[in-house]
């Protein structure tokens, strides 16, 4: 299974991406990520990959080969989109995060981002709004998680297991109300 | 018990279990989280070196006391250590002693991608390559019992998808050592004066063969007998990506790649009907198998620029004729042509004194850190960018030259580094501008941090990597004690004071130091009830735009109907804004204010 998570600097998709790693290890998988640290964590673009199966060599994914790539960030989705399967599945957060060269105009953002989005149904969630509405905007990750988790073969007690450990034991419970919102979330999502 | 560890993690576990006692490092990415992780271990005394010369020599210090000792640093960080290297590998080594060298094929977070497998070879020390986070632990073991067997200090090879890659690593106990017996007198040994350095050269050479025998039999050295119609010889990242490809052929998975063992790879070479190497970056190995007399094959298909990937090696094969079936192409277009390069955060106090440089006209040489970041729009502060000090150094060279010559350039030089840069290779070279009379100015980013690699503590900080109080290096008193007289600090928040004070250290004819005193934005917690805000009384002119800030953003539009182009009045993002202030004191009609209750706190 190849999971890619994409976003910008800041977002948490690298703590999104440990925790579905350690998920997968928990579930008695092989399991590897790989990420890039540094100079792209200053707002710039971060993609987290992840992977999981019996025997896992490269932690890095081909293109054309993730079953799921999730999205902080409208733009973000499109630019990744090419490593998707053809029939892989995209959930986004429905966010835009116009960098300054747009501003500036010396670039601009994609037109309808949304409407460019690949695959049959690619989930685009109002992630953050989900989030203030739980009491913290930081929940998106657990939010997108929740989401992505429905179509991963992962059991749901190793991801709550997993989400308390990772996460400050004061915040442990709201981020497992996330994760269930998000989980449950996607069956309301119109075709 | 196993666990998900990144290559970094794995190191310092791995060092950990195998009784290091000693750790000095200079942070540099990929390799910052090897010490970081190291120091959070009992037992172990851990440090951040002011550059990777000093950490490499305290850690030959620590190893000649007969403990074992660890240093870590990036790729050029070994450019600056190469001089204890080139030596120790000499004088060798008493308790263990192994580097940690990350290189960053694809430059992810560095000024090139040199590869440092060609200076284990031309120091002639042992290399390890892992591929994997339990490969990163126990090669670290394997690299300290090397380092004692052989008298040498050995090298951990990373890049940086193994150092920031996970995987699951076994969690051990650490293992009890010897006491140690302290330092002893050696003076051939240890004295490395001409004549006994000639007596040592031969030393070294005999290791090397040595160590050739060593690699004959070793396992990391590993032979996966497959197909026979290809034998792929390969090492570190590269492996998982071609076993990924090719999981039928025969693999020969160097874990040594220097020195390499010659007899193995003949026998592997005769087994096989095709003989390829996949390796990132230069023909290492390639060469070397060529020069053993063998058909090979390697650069030819695979790039020598950038990192690999599952795709490209697959690709690779493909062209080599080892592989038939094609990847296929990708079902979706990628559709991200808009750019993100990485920003100085909202609040960060190097775009105050960037923009007023650029305000000036001032001819700017740049440095590395968060600021070389300014190098980019809008700021585009900075003309230079080459390696740790040489913003001061290339100044003074520029000021020389364009006075000796003549050259008709009226322009202010400016150079701009940052406190750890300065601590790091800045003070040597601000001593040969003062030395030589240079009519400089250097901007020196005080805030106490060493931010680029992710907040590191440095000699300026008051805190060591332990978190044991420090003495704080007060760079205005060092400055002085070089013989700078006009020494001053600014407030990089406050425009008007940053562009003054650089016209006038512009029109002094001595060399001129200014220093800006403002916190790394990565240590604050934001207040959104302080964030600033644009009122009705904003035109859209789009000269806060200009300081690159990330919080502010284009918002509703406010141009008539009829006009040419559009004009968005500004919006300022209230969770991120750091409330600096800086876009308010840019704006001509007074249009961006702070809430009068965040004035009154």
């Amino acid at each position: 299974m190849n999971i890619l998570i994409v976003g910008v600097g800041g977002q948490g998709v690298i703590m999104a991406s440990d925790i579905l790693a350690d998920v997968a290890l928990a579930a008695g998988f092989d399991a590897k990520k790989s990420e890039v640290h540094g100079m792209s964590q200053r707002g710039g673009i971060v993609s987290s990959h992840v992977r999981y199966g019996d025997k896992i060599y490269s932690p890095l994914i081909a293109k054309g080969q993730a079953e799921i790539l999730i999205s902080f960030e409208l733009a973000e989705a499109l630019r990744w989109q090419d490593y998707l399967t053809p029939t892989g599945q995209i959930i986004v957060s429905r966010i835009r995060l116009v960098p300054p060269v747009v501003t500036m105009g010396m670039a601009e953002y994609p037109d309808q981002a949304e409407k460019h989005l690949a695959g049959a149904k690619p989930i685009v969630m109002d992630a953050l709004a989900m989030a203030a509405g739980l009491g913290n905007p930081r929940l998106v990750n657990t939010i997108l998680l929740g989401i992505a988790s429905n179509f991963m073969d992962l059991p749901l007690e190793k991801w709550n297991e997993t989400i308390r450990n990772r996460v400050k034991s004061e915040l442990a419970d709201i981020n497992c109300h996330a994760f269930a919102a998000g989980r449950k979330a996607e069956t309301n999502i119109p075709l | 018990m196993k666990r998900i560890l990144s290559g970094n993690e794995a190191i310092a576990l791995g060092a950990y279990e195998h009784g290091v006692i000693f750790a000095s490092a200079y942070p540099g990415t990929p390799s910052t989280e090897v010490l970081e992780n190291l120091s959070r271990y009992p037992g172990v005394f851990a440090e951040w070196a002011p550059n990777e010369k000093v950490a490499m020599e305290a850690a030959a210090g620590a190893s000649l006391t007969g403990v074992r000792a660890l240093t870590a640093f990036k790729h050029v960080g070994l450019n600056v250590a190469a001089d204890p290297l080139m030596t120790l590998t000499y004088t060798g080594i008493k308790g263990g002693m192994v580097l940690v060298n990350a290189d960053d094929p694809a430059m992810h977070s560095s000024q090139n991608e040199q590869d440092n497998r060609l200076l284990a070879a031309f120091a002639q020390v042992p290399m390890l390559e892992p591929s994997n986070s339990q490969e990163a632990k126990d090669m670290t073991g394997l690299a300290f019992e090397l380092s004692e067997q052989f008298d040498t200090p050995a090298i951990l090879r990373m890049t940086t998808r193994v150092s920031h890659s996970k995987s699951v690593v076994e969690i051990g106990a650490r293992r009890d050592m010897p006491a140690p017996e302290g330092f002893e007198r050696d003076l051939p040994k240890y004295c490395m004066l001409p004549a006994f350095a000639q007596k040592r050269h031969p030393v070294v050479l005999e290791r090397e063969e040595k160590l050739k025998k060593w690699a004959e039999t070793t396992e990391v050295n590993h032979w996966e007998k497959g197909d026979a119609s290809v034998g792929i010889i390969t090492s570190g990242i590269s492996y998982n990506y071609a076993k990924e490809a090719m999981p039928g052929a025969s693999f020969l998975k160097l874990g040594l790649t220097y020195p390499l063992p010659e007899e193995k790879i003949k026998a592997f070479a005769a087994s096989v009907k095709k003989l390829l190497v996949v390796e990132e970056l230069e023909p290492f190995i390639e060469n070397q198998v060529r020069l053993m007399g063998l058909t090979v094959e390697g650069k030819k298909f695979f790039p020598r620029a950038g990192e690999l990937n599952p795709g490209l090696v697959a690709e690779a094969f493909v062209k080599a004729g080892v592989l038939s079936q094609k990847p296929p192409a990708p079902s979706f277009d990628a559709l991200g042509a808009m750019p993100r390069p990485p920003l100085l955060c909202a609040g960060c106090s190097h775009r105050g004194i960037s923009f007023a440089l650029k305000k000036i006209k001032a001819l700017v040489t740049g440095d590395i850190g968060c600021y070389s970041l300014t190098a980019l729009a809008p700021l585009q502060a900075v003309e230079t960018i080459l390696c740790m000090g040489a913003s001061i150094s290339m100044a003074h060279g520029m000021h020389k030259a364009r006075q000796t010559a003549g050259v008709k350039d009226s322009r202010p030089i400016f150079a701009i580094i940052g406190d750890s840069t300065f601590f790091h290779s800045g003070i040597t070279s601000l001593l040969d501008a003062v030395y030589n009379q240079s009519a400089i100015n250097v901007i020196i980013l005080d805030n106490r941090i060493t931010g680029m690699t992710g907040a590191q503590h440095n000699p300026g900080t008051g805190e060591t990597l332990m978190g044991k109080p420090a003495p704080q290096a007060d760079i205005a008193a060092i400055c002085k004690a070089l013989g700078i007289k006009r020494v001053r600090q600014v407030d990089a928040y406050n425009l008007t004071e940053c562009e003054n004070a650089l016209r006038e250290e512009a029109a002094a004819a001595e060399p001129s130091i200014l220093i800006t005193k403002r916190p790394c934005m990565q240590l604050l917690t934001l207040d959104a009830a302080k964030a600033f805000a644009v009122t009705e009384k904003c035109i859209g002119c789009g000269i806060c735009l200009r300081l690159g800030c990330p919080a502010i953003y284009n918002g509703e539009a406010i141009s008539k109907a009829d006009a040419q182009t559009i004009r968005h009045r500004a919006a300022i993002d209230s969770n991120m804004c750091a409330a600096c202030g800086m876009c308010a004191q840019t704006c001509p009609q007074g249009a961006i204010t702070q809430p009068t209750s965040a004035q009154a706190c």
